[in-house]
């Protein structure tokens, strides 16, 4: 059974619509590198995953939970089988390292504040960061604030953890601490969905690549596949024009 | 004419400048409790809520306060309530305040990024553990120095509150001034006394700005 089931998928802002019928199954521990050029869809489709964007219709479940955009009850509880992770970090500024990771579990999961906190000193430990348990967001650099972000997403110990071009807001050279953490949760058998512009990291890691084009799957296979033998013209271009920009 | 030395008048004044004070408080606390009320009906997406508060603004800000004082004195009257000036004046201010301080506020909540409504819904909060947790923690650092900003505005409101007959300052002055035939130096004490309440309080709102961005 798949752990993500999207099916028919339609979405639209006004007259525009972004998402055209997009028709996606992702199996338990599958890491899926979403992969397009910017206005395709990519990070819409996977903010739809997690219900910050509605769509029109089609059907969407995660864990076996349907999504139900008007059922607030129905709408915190596919929250706590899916984790998010953002571009710009997001952490809660007046609040300290420590607290932005323990403070979903503590409201939503009502978990007692010992255990909470020995999680989150593991999460945190997890990613490198053992020693910034009373530190500010402010005071980490983006690498470190994003690999916080990657422990507070975990701490709610999500069946699906969702990834929006988490390493495109950092300096190259904290990009790769933070994919390495992805990296290992990947190995640990962690569901990922990945809308990424690191090709070379979507190679390497991803179990399959989906290029999306005008708001549909356009190709979706393995990144040998994807990677290797392109076969329509609009993802042969899309790669070709990667490769023009990359010296 | 009677007979009024200095000390009598600074004296008469002082006692009145207690019920400035006093209606000053109640207008504050007043208009901070329906204020946020206000606010957080505003923010629940509740169906026309939005529209609703908006023209609640709307109507409080584009309505002259002493003309706000004079409907509720009569208008409560006129429901069969019988209205004290104390009553009238501090409903008046609080509704007063409470559309003013609803719209400072709203814009504080307004400033605070997108993402971070976002980042606490990943986390699968609810709306009030967002506003409690997330939202309004990061935004009453921004509404402080506004807020008691604010204030000076609602001391200095308290004046127009003479009209309907609550003997605050103004009023106090005025009778004063009408026995003694000195208005000039009467009305002097009382803008000093006036000065002297609202002056620290704006200075503190300064203050307290200067602080939130030296933080930054």
């Amino acid at each position: 059974m798949p752990i993500v089931d999207i099916a028919g998928l339609r979405k639209s802002y006004g007259p525009n619509e972004v998402l055209k019928g997009i028709d996606l199954q992702v199996s338990p521990g599958e890491v899926i590198a979403i992969i397009g050029k910017s206005g395709s869809g990519k990070s819409t489709l996977l903010r739809c995953i997690n219900g910050l964007e509605e769509f029109q219709s089609g059907s969407l479940r995660v864990d076996g939970k349907p999504l139900l955009h008007n059922n607030a009850a129905a709408m915190r509880e596919l929250r706590q089988h899916v984790g998010m992770v953002f571009q710009s970090f997001n952490l809660f500024p007046h609040l300290t390292v420590g607290k932005n990771i323990m403070l979903a579990p503590g409201l939503v999961k009502k978990k007692d504040s010992a255990a909470n906190e020995a999680h989150a000193r593991q999460l945190l430990d997890r990613v490198g960061l053992s020693e910034k348990f009373d530190a500010f967001g402010e005071q980490l650099s983006g690498g470190q604030q994003q690999r916080v972000a990657i422990a507070r997403a975990l701490a709610m110990e999500p069946a699906v953890l969702l990834c929006d071009e988490i390493t495109s807001a950092l300096d190259p050279e904290l990009v790769g601490e933070v994919l390495r953490v992805v990296e290992s949760l990947a190995n640990e058998g962690m569901t990922l969905l990945m809308v990424t512009h690191e090709m070379s990291f979507a190679r390497k890691v991803a179990n399959r690549v989906v290029f999306m084009h005008q708001g549909l799957v356009h190709e979706i296979g393995t990144p040998a596949e994807i990677f290797g033998s392109p076969k329509t013209p609009e993802l042969q271009q899309f790669l070709g024009s990667l490769q023009d920009t990359v010296h | 004419m009677v007979d009024f030395s200095l000390w009598d008048i600074v004296r008469n004044l002082l006692l009145a400048a207690r019920w400035t004070v006093g209606l000053s408080l109640i207008a504050f606390v007043g208009g901070s409790v329906v204020g946020l009320l206000l606010l957080v009906l505003r923010l629940s997406k509740l169906p026309g809520m939005d529209t609703l508060v908006g023209a609640y603004v709307q109507l409080f800000q584009g309505v002259p306060l002493l003309v706000q004082l004079f409907l509720a004195y009569y208008g409560l009257g006129l429901f069969g309530i019988n209205t004290s000036p104390w009553v009238a004046a501090g409903l008046g201010l609080t509704l007063y305040a409470s559309a003013f301080l609803a719209e400072i506020w709203r814009g504080c909540v307004a400033s605070i990024p997108l993402g971070q409504w976002e980042a606490s819904q990943s986390l699968a909060l609810s709306f009030y553990e967002q506003l409690r947790y997330i939202i309004l923690p990061q935004a009453l650092k921004i509404a402080v120095p506004p807020t008691v900003g604010f204030l000076v505005q609602v001391i200095k409101g308290t004046a127009l509150a003479s009209v309907i007959g609550f003997m605050e300052l103004t009023k106090v002055g005025k009778t004063i001034a009408n026995a003694t035939f000195s208005p000039f130096l009467i009305f002097s004490c009382v803008a000093i006394m006036y000065f002297v309440l609202c002056y620290p309080v704006s200075l503190y709102a300064k203050r307290l700005e200067r602080k939130i961005h030296a933080h930054r």
